[in-house]
């Protein structure tokens, strides 16, 4: 089980200090939304916690591990990270998208050993990808490619699995269909941190919360314990009404109480 | 099967030329007797062309399909960070100041330097930006150096030396010995090395940068052993044969369908697609005379290259749009 915990992480991009002084911990098996506003470092820290850029200050650990100590293969075996639209740029089938997603396990020359093909078969069944696995995957649907995108990330098995915008340009049934899959990795063992702007979804599935305005941690911990209306509201400067029924919680942006 | 077509198109176009061999003749040439006519046509004048498209061709092809992975982008080629343009530049910079009348090899060593020290200010310029600022900085380059070369054919002292440049430019395989082969060939095989140990980075480069790194895929390694690799190969490619463009643009594509359009398994067949290609051409360009002119094996290819250029650009835009 891998719990994550950051420890006064900052970063900056340029000369802009993007994350001040963030600490967390996001207890393992747990499915984590981050959100915030545009430009708040939701992106940012995601890139931290996936090791691919290193924080000014701080460090982020997983297991009691320094992330951006391990090697570049170590860290590509444990964790996956899957950008905002990610894509493929050649037609490329599905099946080989997804063994991509091997690389980091695969000897230094030749082709993919047999005992790894069957962990090819399960993420492809586990995305309901059996029927496209010969289809080019710049043929497929905004939705089909984002199940493809999530196959190959978890076909290694990641103990830390970080997604960067699961629903974006999904409609609501396929955005629904994103996020339960991820909560499916958390009850096998995954460790999933996505940054999410869809906040019904985000408290329907996520079992923690990290909300961050500009580069501050304005609150974490379990979702029904951390997401209030005066969370929310400063949070994104609007004034926000959440309404509880038979379907669950949902969230009311008040346009009213936006000045222009 | 691509290797028996490059063996096929080596040994025809060691018969091919203005005096055409039989088999048996070049059979005999080959393996006892160097002295005769045949003999010195197959082992001095043959055989060095041989080598050289077969290595060109290869290196071309090789590197147009790194490119093309490592940008991502069907359309790039080998001569997009500025090599081709540096290493003409410096063959020209050799003519015209009369260093190729004193001495042969000259404009081949000057097109080298060229090529380096036009990908090296490109790299420099590009340092620290991503994949994007490599393009960019490697048009600026090839633009400084093609106006270079126009301002050099302006300025020429006389109509020889325009024509020299001229016919250096329009690339060819003519007349090239032993000496030639012995330039080029250790920047190509150190340059197509480099470029093969690519191969793996490209396939994950598919997913995007990001996606790639993410996989433990060093991309900026990635980034620097495709452009030296290209610099060394292409730079001493380019450097002793003269600019031949297009292989490296379509040596990659005819053979993507072959291996289910994987990047980095595009390499191998397209180096030797390449070395197909500017064998045939090379063939071509000595047999077929119009008025009594050859053809240059660079103006043969671009003849071919152009149309399916713009199929290809057709193709893209259907099937992105």
């Amino acid at each position: 089980m891998s719990a994550l915990h950051f420890h006064g992480v900052s970063a900056r991009r340029g000369q802009r200090l993007v994350l001040d002084g963030i600490s967390a911990r996001v207890p393992s098996g747990h499915l984590t939304a981050v959100i915030g506003p545009n430009g708040a470092g939701k992106s940012t820290l995601l890139d931290i916690t996936s090791g691919l850029k290193r924080p000014v200050q701080g460090s982020v650990e997983l297991d009691g591990k320094d992330l951006h100590r391990l090697g570049r293969r170590e860290l590509a075996k444990l964790r996956a990270y899957l950008p905002q639209r990610a894509g493929v740029d050649w037609p490329i089938t599905v099946e080989r998208v997804v063994a991509l997603g091997l690389t980091p396990a695969l000897p230094a020359f030749g082709t993919i050993p047999s005992a790894l093909l069957p962990a090819i078969d399960d993420a492809l069944l586990a995305c309901d990808l059996l029927g496209l696995r010969d289809r080019p995957a710049t043929q497929l649907s905004g939705g089909e490619l984002a199940r493809a995108m999530l196959a190959r990330a978890i076909v290694g098995d990641p103990a830390l699995l970080i997604v960067d915008e699961p629903t974006a340009g999904l409609d609501p049934r396929h955005a629904i269909d994103a996020v339960q899959r991820l909560k499916a990795r958390t009850t096998a063992g995954c460790t999933v941190v996505m940054a999410i702007h869809d906040l019904d979804l985000a408290l329907a599935f996520a079992d923690s919360i990290l909300a961050i305005r500009d580069g501050r941690l304005l609150a974490h911990g379990p979702t029904h314990e951390v997401v209030t209306e005066s969370l929310l509201t400063s949070l994104y400067d609007v004034p926000v009404r959440l309404s509880r029924d038979g379907d669950g919680i949902s969230v009311r942006f008040l346009k009213s109480g936006v000045s222009s | 099967m691509l290797v028996s077509c490059l063996l096929a198109s080596a040994f025809a176009s060691v018969l091919a030329g203005s005096v055409w061999l039989t088999p048996r003749e070049a059979f005999q040439a080959l393996a006892f007797d160097h002295a005769d006519l045949a003999g010195q046509i197959v082992t001095q004048i043959r055989l060095p062309r041989v080598v050289l498209s077969m290595a060109i061709g290869g290196i071309l092809g090789l590197s147009g399909a790194v490119m093309q992975g490592l940008l991502r982008n069907p359309l790039a080629d080998p001569g997009l960070l500025g090599v081709s343009a540096g290493a003409s530049l410096g063959a020209v910079i050799a003519i015209y100041f009369g260093f190729a009348a004193s001495f042969t090899l000259a404009a081949p060593l000057f097109g080298l330097t060229g090529a380096f020290v036009t990908t090296g200010i490109a790299f420099i310029l590009a340092r620290g930006g991503g994949t994007l600022s490599l393009i960019l900085a490697g048009a600026a380059v090839s633009s400084i150096a093609s106006a270079g070369v126009s301002l050099a054919l302006n300025l020429s002292p006389n109509p020889y030396a325009a024509y020299e440049i001229m016919t250096w430019l329009m690339g060819s395989l003519a007349d090239r010995s032993w000496d030639h082969v012995r330039l080029a060939t250790p920047f190509i095989l150190a340059g197509g090395t480099m470029l093969l140990l690519t191969g793996r980075a490209l396939d994950a480069l598919a997913l995007g940068e990001a996606q790639a790194e993410s996989l433990g895929i060093a991309v900026s390694r990635t980034r620097m052993l495709a452009l030296i690799g290209t610099a060394l190969g292409v730079g001493g490619a380019t450097a002793v044969s003269g600019t031949i463009g297009f292989v490296g643009l379509i040596a990659p594509h005819l053979v993507r369908p072959l291996v289910a359009h994987r990047p980095g398994k595009v390499l191998i067949p397209a180096m030797l697609v390449g070395a197909v290609l500017v064998t045939l051409a090379d063939i071509a360009s000595r047999t077929l005379v119009f008025r009594g002119m050859p053809l240059n094996l660079g103006v043969f290819i671009s003849l071919i290259g152009a149309p399916f250029f713009l199929w290809l650009v057709l193709h893209v835009r259907r099937r992105t749009a």
